[in-house]
């Protein structure tokens, strides 16, 4: 089945007083794969709920294909999704869940059979067909659920945070999995997620949700590197965030004095309309982006703030620096400097980093 | 550890290792199995067994047919009537089986109300509480609130997404409701209809009532207390109850061992408004249930009130009489039942307590089989237990007692105590289980020894639980009938269950009895609402053992 397209079109839920989601426009190409990035109760689950049919939005309206969903229940969609929990039934064997779907589309035996294997096989599951949910692994569960879904060539497929319930490394192992396969299927896929890294791996495009709204849609790269406001560039990555006014600006460099009386350039590009005199403006500045000297060498930059190191954490391919300045605390991370000597708690430091990898999140009037 | 042992097999084990003995054993002392041979040889027993097992499926089987609807539209279904029907779902257990034949009596019996309007416009009865058919009838309308609180759980615990996932698939309505709900709710409504086949069997009161004895229970009691406590073959009857009981409790832990493997609760299970038809429907449905659940209650206070009721539609007078009666001419039922009762729940808090806490938070040897003892009184009927009590405690002086045990009204209370621990155990254990260790560890590494952590933190966090088990071992002792009436020394020191008995023996004492049977309506129901009050929306779980 060719892979769908989605159009949400002013999309609102409220839950007595409470807004779920609210004017939510997306559209989602065929092929996608696209990310409801945010933290719990941000509305991202109400959202794909809405898309998969179990929740009936109060505003808007969702287009698959172009038609409109408006009284199409949730067994006439042919939408697949996987739950957080996987929701296999415990009743049934390996290959009665994955059949079940066909089974409801009256597929002759035979090619149940088939399909059901080839299924199987396509997520690694050979051999466990006929043993109970309970006695697989969290890992073969989710891959029963996936494997579930892909059985009946959805024409979209819907994920709730599918690999919130494995350990860590098994996680990173299957998210790998799911990119080579969505990748391969070119089916267009809706994930749901609180975890930036695993939005910033494997989507095409993310739409990153707070509050019941979209707070910015755009592609893992332009969201890390030029969040739109200060809830995107702290949500998702870290951040050193300085807040100031402009001491002034032209079209190569634009200067502010933040609130803690630092002085701090950004590169011109970094802003869409170059800001005035006087404007408040708010900074963000990656800790990858800030580089360590020791005290006393006279380095080059846009931008140099002294200070000392406040506290120093080891972690294996990269150092994170904890530097207190005159009236504030700053974040770096150090990529591994190998033989050479790491700073010590109490050293003095310079922090130096370019014009260009200050961005400017909002600015007033904006 | 070894104390709570030596009292649980002191008054739960050896009284029923006794039973099992004399049936089990000839008079010299050696094994044989030929009682449990003359058992089967004899039609008038096979029938009683063959009775038993038909009323009890009949039971089960009925409660099932009205449960299965009615707990699917209270779990999944919105409406305002929604409490009129939770409510009429516990007005049955509020009154006892015995005192709901009574009443049905009246209202269906040969010459009650109902026959008594067919007869004049119809010149025909119904024979509705004639035999096997009014047993089956009364525990029907009794025990099927059982099924109905357990079919709700089952109901509720599926985790919504096992549906959403099977909508998704493509499949809905009742197709969804054939191959992924009732699957996935089975082991639930099956654990719960075994757990009310163990109340049919142990239920003494209604055959009684109505006067048909061709049932286990009623033969046990009358082998025992006509032919005498030699007679072997009341002993092999209890055994046969006992086994039939305790098949039924292996089995039910079974099931609900598999039901929980199958619910992990996500979230709120999602529930629909109703419109239109379909809740016209439900409304008719309401009613019907309410208005024949609440037949026995209404049966039973008019009786109360009636100075003479016969071969009429309603009484003919009215009186307060009953009621002066039983409040100050003999007040001793009442008295002894809150005496008694009381006594029995705080024992059973103290002992559920300490044994859930031992079961949890020792390593001790003999764990296990403390846990089996204690939850051994759910497949032991009442009739049993009190055999093997006159059995063992008959005929010697109780140490600090200066009489026999069964001389004494002591014995009633540790019948009660005995018969309703497993609730509290279990109340306990469930309770001590959401308390997690850590907790009480934090207090001991700030200094508090385990005395102190105990009263500080723990008993705090888990007396919720300890007082609802204590409240459901109340209720069902409140109106415990099967070992009460075997067990009570003289009529003075009988409860109320014990004197609405002895009142009904007699047709000018029916109104007295009534009254009783409204005290006892009053006390149960205070003590369900204070349960549901602790237990708030999980009620159904307390009667799920």
């Amino acid at each position: 089945m060719q892979p769908a397209e989605v159009r949400l079109d002013g999309i609102g839920k409220s839950y007595g007083e409470q807004w779920a989601v609210r004017g939510v426009n997306l559209h989602i190409r065929r092929g996608e794969f696209f990310t409801f990035l945010g933290p719990s109760g941000c509305g991202k689950t109400t959202l794909l709920r809405i898309i998969a049919g179990f929740v009936f939005p109060d505003e808007g309206t969702i287009y698959l294909d172009g038609q409109p969903m408006d009284h199409v229940p949730p067994w006439r969609r042919n939408v697949g999704l996987v739950f957080q929990n996987y929701a296999l039934w415990p009743h049934m064997t390996v290959f009665e869940n994955v059949a079940f779907g066909l089974r409801e589309r009256k597929v002759a035996p035979s090619e149940i059979e088939r399909r059901v294997m080839e299924t199987l096989k396509q997520v690694d599951l050979q051999g466990t067909e006929n043993r109970r949910p309970s006695q697989l692994s969290g890992g073969q569960q989710q891959r029963v659920a996936v494997a579930r879904t892909l059985v009946i060539q959805p024409r979209l497929l819907l994920l709730d945070e599918p690999l919130s319930n494995l350990d860590a490394k098994l996680r990173i192992d299957m998210r790998i999995e799911l990119l080579k396969l969505q990748r391969d299927l070119g089916l267009t896929t809706i994930y749901v997620t609180h975890d930036q890294e695993e939005a910033l791996a494997l989507s095409t495009r993310i739409a990153v949700m707070n509050g019941g709204r979209v707070v910015q849609e755009s592609t893992p790269r332009q969201i890390y590197e030029q969040p739109a406001n200060e809830f995107v560039a702290a949500f998702v990555g870290q951040s050193n965030l300085f807040s100031g006014k402009v001491l002034q600006a032209d079209p190569r460099v634009i200067e502010v004095r933040t609130d803690d009386n630092l002085v701090i350039r950004a590169a011109s590009s970094a802003s869409a309309k170059l800001p005035e005199r006087g404007d408040e403006v708010l900074l963000s500045v990656r800790p990858e982006a800030m580089e360590l000297r020791a005290a006393g060498s006279t380095p080059t930059g846009a931008n140099q703030l002294t200070g000392h190191v406040a506290a120093s954490a080891y972690q294996g391919s990269f150092v994170e620096y904890e530097i207190q300045l005159a009236g504030r605390a700053l974040k770096t991370y150090t990529i591994n400097p190998k033989g050479r000597a790491l700073f010590q708690r109490g050293q003095g430091v310079v922090v130096i980093f370019a014009a260009d990898d200050v961005v400017i999140v909002r600015s007033d009037g904006e | 550890m070894a104390f709570l042992l030596a009292i649980l097999i002191a008054f739960i084990l050896y009284p029923i290792l006794r039973v099992l003995w004399i049936a089990l054993s000839d008079e010299t002392g050696n094994l044989t199995l030929i009682h449990f041979l003359n058992f089967f040889r004899r039609p008038l027993f096979r029938e009683a067994l063959g009775n038993t097992l038909v009323s009890g499926l009949l039971v089960v089987v009925f409660s099932g047919l009205i449960s299965l609807p009615l707990a699917y539209i209270i779990a999944r279904y919105e409406f305002r009537a929604k409490i009129l029907l939770q409510t009429a779902a516990t007005l049955p257990l509020v009154i006892p089986p015995f005192v709901g034949a009574v009443a049905l009596q009246l209202i269906l019996g040969r010459s009650g109300m109902v026959n008594l309007l067919l007869m004049r416009w119809f010149d025909m009865t119904i024979p509705f509480m004639e035999g096997l058919t009014g047993v089956v009838l009364v525990q029907t309308l009794h025990f099927f609130p059982f099924i109905l609180l357990n079919t709700v759980v089952s109901l509720s615990n599926i985790d919504p997404s096992m549906e959403e996932m099977a909508q998704n698939m493509g499949c809905h309505g009742f197709r969804l409701f054939r191959r992924i709900t009732l699957p996935l709710m089975l082991p639930g409504f099956i654990a719960g209809s075994l757990l009310t086949f163990i109340r049919t069997i142990d239920d003494l009161g209604t055959p009684l009532m109505l006067n048909y004895k061709n049932l286990l229970a009623p033969q046990a009691y009358l082998r025992i207390t006509t032919v005498g406590m030699d007679d072997v073959d009341g002993y092999v009857v209890c055994v046969v109850l006992v086994v039939l009981s305790l098949i039924s409790l292996l089995a039910a832990r079974k099931y609900l061992g598999l039901a929980e493997y199958a619910t992990v609760q996500r979230s709120a299970p999602v529930t629909r408004r109703l419109h239109g038809k379909k809740l016209l429907l439900v409304w008719l449905l309401c009613g019907a249930i309410l208005g024949v659940s609440l037949l026995p209650h209404i049966g039973i206070l008019l009786l109360s009130f009636s100075k003479v009721w016969s071969f009429t539609l309603l009484p003919t007078a009215y009186t307060l009489g009953n009621f002066a009666e039983i409040l100050f001419r003999a007040p001793h039922f009442i008295k002894n039942t809150l005496l008694y009762t009381l006594l029995a729940a705080g024992l059973d808090i103290i002992l559920g307590a300490a044994i859930a806490f031992l079961l949890l938070r020792s390593r001790l040897a003999g764990r296990n089989l403390l846990d089996a003892i204690a939850t051994l009184p759910l497949a032991i009927p009442g009739v049993v237990l009190a055999v093997g009590y006159l059995r063992v405690f008959h005929g010697w002086d109780f140490p600090g007692l200066g009489a026999p045990l069964t001389s004494s009204w002591v014995i009633l209370v540790v019948a009660y105590t005995m018969r309703r621990l497993p609730y509290t155990v279990r109340a306990s254990y469930a309770a001590l289980q959401q308390v997690h260790v850590n907790l009480e560890e934090s207090a001991q590494s700030l200094g508090a020894n385990r005395l102190k952590t105990f009263a500080k933190v723990t008993l705090p966090l888990i007396s919720g639980g300890l007082v609802a088990g204590g409240l459901i071992g109340f209720v069902t002792s409140c109106v415990e009938l099967a070992s009460t009436i075997m067990l009570v020394p003289r009529i003075e020191l009988g409860p109320i269950s014990y004197g609405i008995y002895i009142y009904m023996q007699s047709p000018l004492g029916r109104g007295a009895g009534a009254a009783l049977g409204v005290v006892a309506i009053l006390l149960v129901s205070l003590g369900t609402y204070l349960t549901h009050r602790i237990f708030g929306g999980r009620a159904g779980n307390a009667f799920r053992i």
